[in-house]
């Protein structure tokens, strides 16, 4: 017997094309002829397009073009225009801020300069994009959640690239552009300030990036679980719950004594995806302005405990023999 | 897709991470010694396998039997500028010693003319004598770091004329590049892994620029180093442990790498090695810069430098501390 699965689909669904629900009013209504791909049918639903560009996507893409040419440009003039080593070392090349010693001042193009250009015009083509999202919700007459969550992703990315640099007097603090470049400097970051795993903020942004993947961990199998009931049909049963979800609800508070509501749970994971971004945002935003070391912030605190030494030695620059 | 279909997906995903497993993990068993506080993850992990194969490979030649026979050389031998205060037997045994050492493929020809053993026409003598110099600096007067192990010629050589892991200036930040980005002495593929900068060692072990970033208060107060300037830092310690076969946990917690109170002692000898290079690089490389051939230097015309891999050669202690010096007291070597 056929088995409708929502991955890998072993059959697939198919009804007419359609080009979606009537709208009121806007400059290019849909683009494109819509069509069906097999291999998107595999994953989920068939049909391409159509597809809405409109003035802010096309205002958010050209933005996002250029900042990733003048990145991968100055990448690849930094193996001498080599396409094989522009391939092969692709990982570790990077677009660097400037020096500190540029402070807040804009620095010649090759000091630096073009990472400001670069950051000017991705910054514009996310917050293009935001509100191109938030543009189309509200012409289908959804909520804004889903521009507001892209909203909590800008903000990190702006404490990081503008916020902090500006607090710190200087766009040498901002991480580069690259690969692996952007994770050393993760590493010096925390390095350079005593340890971010101190600071309560990145505390806060990890349990809520491990509560988000263990929330839609659980969600998600629970709905796959009591399907069978359809129990897929979540919106529906926020109103009226049927024997899936009185089903799934005994199973959790069997399982742990409470369980969450068709609807509570969606606004759950919500929450813990955005705050990941928000408290982590903080967390960046405090480290070198307020604070100068986590760790021994930690301790000051009566955080982190500061343990008996563990051999006698002292720093001997300090004048001190072992 | 055909029911198989997720199978054989599963099964190419399995095969995949068997591939990475094999190829990246290493084979148990591991020893542990733990180093620190219970929990903090201060624990020196070896392999048997790799440390059978690093006492393999750094291995100490024996030594030839002592002799302290025979009038001060400086009374028998011509321009002896060094040695002139040893046996003539003590000085005959160093310097077959050293030929071993250092040039065992062309013996005392390398650096002697042959016929006039006094003469200092060929370059590598001028250098033999001064490298006999540092020797004996290092032995005596760093201590703090080599202790009574000591170094001699083949602590570095191994048998080589000129040893396998020295360093050469890499490019200056900020320079070249036109209108693209400058050159920022980083940001590709190197042994100090990552994208770190390649050349920690100009500004540290050659300048004495600041090594110390990390905050020292909970609150600012006026620490300026700067992210980038931690790069540089990280590099030069990533250098430390590839160099020395070990991990951070060697000298430091990781919870709070500047913490001296709770690091281990070996983090105090490292300290002691950073000044010893300074001046190795400062005061007995680079005056030598214009007695090398053009051919043994590096792309901006500087000398051989030294830094911690030049003796260590990924081990913890040169040749398993072996206490080559203290058999050559001419060196400056202490009994063990």
């Amino acid at each position: 017997m056929p088995e409708y699965q929502n991955i890998f689909t072993r059959v697939q669904v198919r009804g007419p094309l359609h080009a979606g629900v009537p709208v009121a009013k806007g400059p290019w209504m849909r683009e494109g002829k819509p069509f069906f791909l097999h291999l998107a049918g595999e994953l989920g639903n068939a049909q391409i397009g159509p597809l809405y560009l409109g003035t802010l996507g096309v205002a958010s893409f050209i933005c996002g073009f250029i900042a990733i040419e003048i990145i991968g440009l100055n990448m690849w003039a930094s193996v001498n225009w080599s396409p094989i080593l522009f391939i092969r070392d692709l990982p570790w090349l990077a677009l660097e801020p400037p020096s500190p010693a540029y402070g807040l001042h804009i620095p010649p193009l090759n000091q630096g300069g073009w990472w400001l250009m670069a950051g000017f015009f991705l910054t514009s083509a996310m917050v293009l994009w935001f509100f191109r999202v938030y543009r189309r919700a509200r012409q289908l007459g959804l909520g804004t959640h889903t521009a507001w969550a892209w909203a909590a992703a800008i903000w990190l990315y702006f404490v990081l690239g503008f916020l902090r640099p500006l607090l710190m007097g200087s766009w040498g603090e901002a991480p580069p552009f690259g690969i692996f470049p952007h994770l050393d400097w993760t590493v010096s970051f925390s390095l350079r300030y005593g340890n971010l795993y101190y600071d309560p903020f990145h505390m806060l942004s990890i349990v809520f990036l491990y509560g988000s993947v263990l929330l839609f961990a659980m969600h998600a199998a629970t709905i796959l679980a009591v399907s069978r009931f359809g129990g897929d049909k979540e919106v529906e049963q926020s109103v009226d719950r049927g024997t899936a979800s009185e089903r799934a609800a005994l199973f959790w508070r069997w399982t742990m004594g409470f369980n969450a509501t068709m609807e509570s749970i969606h606004r759950w994971a919500w929450w813990f995806a955005v705050l990941t971004p928000l408290t982590g945002g903080i967390g960046i935003l405090l480290t070198g302005t307020v604070t100068d070391d986590w760790f021994l912030w930690a301790v000051k605190h009566g955080v982190a405990p500061h343990y008996a030494p563990i051999a006698n030695i002292v720093d001997p620059a300090a004048g001190g023999k072992p | 897709m055909r029911p198989n279909s997720i199978s054989l997906i599963a099964l190419a995903g399995a095969f995949l991470m068997a591939i990475i497993a094999v190829l990246t993990f290493t084979r148990p068993p591991v020893d542990v010694i733990a180093t620190g506080n219970p929990g903090t993850g201060m624990q020196l992990l070896y392999n048997p396998d790799t440390v059978a194969a690093e006492l393999a490979g750094n291995k100490a030649p024996p030594a030839l039997p002592p002799i302290d026979a025979g009038p001060l050389s400086s009374t028998v031998y011509k321009n002896v500028q060094v040695l002139g205060n040893i046996s003539t037997g003590a000085f005959t045994r160093l310097m077959v010693s050293m030929a071993a050492w250092v040039a065992p493929q062309q013996g005392c020809n390398y650096c002697h003319v042959a016929g006039d053993f006094a003469s200092d026409a060929k370059y590598t003598k001028v250098i033999a004598r001064r490298m006999l110099q540092m020797t004996i600096a290092v032995n005596t007067n760093y201590k703090d770091h080599v202790g009574n192990v000591g170094v001699t010629c083949y602590t570095c050589h191994r048998g080589l004329n000129i040893p396998s892991q020295v360093w050469f200036e890499g490019v200056t930040p900020g320079s070249g590049g036109g209108l693209a980005e400058s050159q920022m002495g980083k940001n590709l593929p190197t042994l100090t892994g990552g994208s770190l900068p390649s050349d920690p060692f100009t500004p540290f072990l050659l300048n004495n620029q600041n090594i110390r970033v990390s905050g020292s208060t909970a609150l600012p107060s006026g620490n300026l180093a700067s992210i980038k300037n931690t790069d540089w830092t990280y590099a030069l310690m990533i250098h430390y442990a590839t160099a020395l076969g070990v991990g951070c946990e060697f000298c430091h917690n990781s919870r709070a790498f500047n913490d001296w109170t709770q690091s281990t002692p070996q983090r105090v000898t490292a300290y002691y090695a950073e000044g010893m290079l300074r001046d190795l690089n400062r005061n007995y490389m680079v005056p030598l810069t214009g007695v090398f051939p053009a051919v043994q230097l590096g792309p901006k015309g500087d000398v051989a430098k030294i830094n911690c891999a030049t003796c260590h050669q990924g081990v913890y202690k040169p040749l398993f501390g072996a206490a080559m010096a203290s058999s050559f007291p001419a060196l400056g070597g202490s009994p063990p």
